[in-house]
């Protein structure tokens, strides 16, 4: 059970690097650390005590297998998050050439 | 670069294509399959391109051979899929080529042709998001 | 097996404390690549060798493309003093997190310890899935034949991020 909670605990330490920063590369870290948590916490909901990795041996095709569903849904979550990422990073190359800073409050008060 | 990165690379980069092409053809059989072994491909050739550099018109033509690959491997994923409707039970993701045995290269129906094109379009959609980005910081003023 | 995860993400907290609050932002984002790494070692031990291979190549894959925008600008965050908005966001920020944590400890009450808890479908996804696919490797088989439409989602997902960063990324258009 503790494993449960401090998996959510690396989920709100992400959160609130999100809410308080004000430069824009440390909300992207934050945001990236809030994926990273959920990840794990998929992996472990499918854990069972004793099982080997989902991967069938056809001499010894009886065994306790671990879970292979949750592992399916993680996978493909993993590369949408890099697509996610890079797009973001792209928006914010454009910001700096545009107005020179990385902070969100000296953005909103130009007004370009 | 200096000259010890040039060479290291281009003996390098050959092992590790090869290498991601071997995780995408075996999907059905060992870990790995198409994410795993397209990732693996786009990162030989991120290796590639950060070690040699590249001048600015070649990197716009490889941009557009990369999009036209991509496309098509996307367009093929989804007629595979169609062409369930054509053959046995008459459902959308239909399995339809003989299974054989489990364990053997050649087995498990579609499977193998589904792991080779998603490996091929998502190696193409991450070198076409690096290229963009050398390009952007070729092209504009500094 | 509960006690190895919970020192593992021990570590993954204090890495991710230190990546909130550095001053330098290329000790930040390497920050990042290292809380990516340990969730590898955390996937090998869950038995889970699929999302170990994307993880750690997604994670270098990530860690480039971080540094490349970090390397282009003065790396250094410019440090004020909590005005009367910083304020109002860090009472806010702690309102959530207490809010959240209690809802969490009342909802996982439910679950059984790590590692006995079986989901409703683990049974049929699992027996006879070798016979019925035809393939070793039962994740290939969920991925691609249980959960197909999963898959082409993700194509398209992919597909149109990639157009999101042609299209931002565009200086001069065509004449």
């Amino acid at each position: 059970m503790i494993a449960y909670i401090m998996c959510f605990i690396l989920f709100l330490v992400g959160l609130y690097g999100v809410i308080t920063r004000r430069n824009l590369i440390k909300i992207a870290v934050s945001l990236s650390i809030m994926e990273i948590s959920t990840f794990l916490f998929f992996a472990l909901i499918g854990y069972i005590d004793g099982g080997v990795a989902p991967i069938v041996d056809p001499a010894n095709p009886v065994q306790t297998y671990v879970d292979p569903l949750p592992q399916a849904l993680v996978l493909t979550a993993i590369v949408i998050g890099l697509a996610t990422t890079a797009m973001l990073m792209a928006i914010i190359i454009r910001l700096y050439r545009k107005y020179g800073t990385f902070d969100i409050r000296e953005i909103k008060n130009l007004r370009g | 670069m200096t000259l010890i990165v040039k060479k290291t690379t281009q003996l390098i980069s050959g092992m590790i294509f090869m290498y991601g092409i071997y995780v995408i053809i075996h999907g059905h059989l060992t870990p790995g399959g198409g994410f795993a072994g397209g990732v693996i491909v786009a990162g030989s050739l991120i290796l590639i391109m950060l070690a040699q550099g590249g001048d600015f018109l070649k990197l716009v033509k490889e941009e557009a051979g990369t999009t036209i690959v991509e496309s098509l491997a996307t367009l093929m994923v989804i007629s595979i899929a169609a062409a369930g409707f054509l053959f046995g039970t008459h459902v959308f993701f239909n399995n339809f080529l003989p299974k054989g045995i489990v364990g053997q290269l050649v087995s498990a129906g579609v499977l193998p042709l589904y792991n080779i094109f998603v490996g091929t379009e998502v190696a193409a959609s991450i070198f076409i998001i690096f290229l963009s980005l050398i390009i952007f910081k070729e092209e504009s003023p500094q | 097996m509960e006690i190895t995860i919970s020192i593992i993400t021990g570590i993954m907290i204090i890495g991710a404390l230190y990546a909130i609050h550095a001053k330098d932002l290329l000790s930040s984002v390497i920050a990042c690549g290292i809380v990516g790494y340990s969730l590898v070692i955390c996937f090998l031990l869950l038995k889970a060798p699929d999302l170990a291979i994307v993880q750690i190549v997604v994670d270098t894959i990530t860690l480039i493309i971080m540094v490349a925008v970090v390397l282009d600008s003065s790396r250094e965050e410019k440090y004020s003093s909590l005005d009367k908005q910083g304020y109002v966001n860090a009472i806010t920020g702690f309102l959530f997190i207490v809010i959240f944590l209690w809802f969490f400890i009342a909802s996982i009450q439910e679950l059984d310890v790590l590692g006995k808890s079986t989901l409703r479908m683990a049974g049929p996804y699992i027996e006879g899935a070798a016979q019925k696919t035809g393939s070793a490797n039962l994740v290939t088989g969920v991925v691609f034949d249980f959960r197909g439409y999963d898959t082409m989602g993700e194509a398209v997902v992919l597909v149109t991020a990639v157009l999101g960063v042609l299209t931002i990324l565009r200086l001069k258009g065509k004449k």
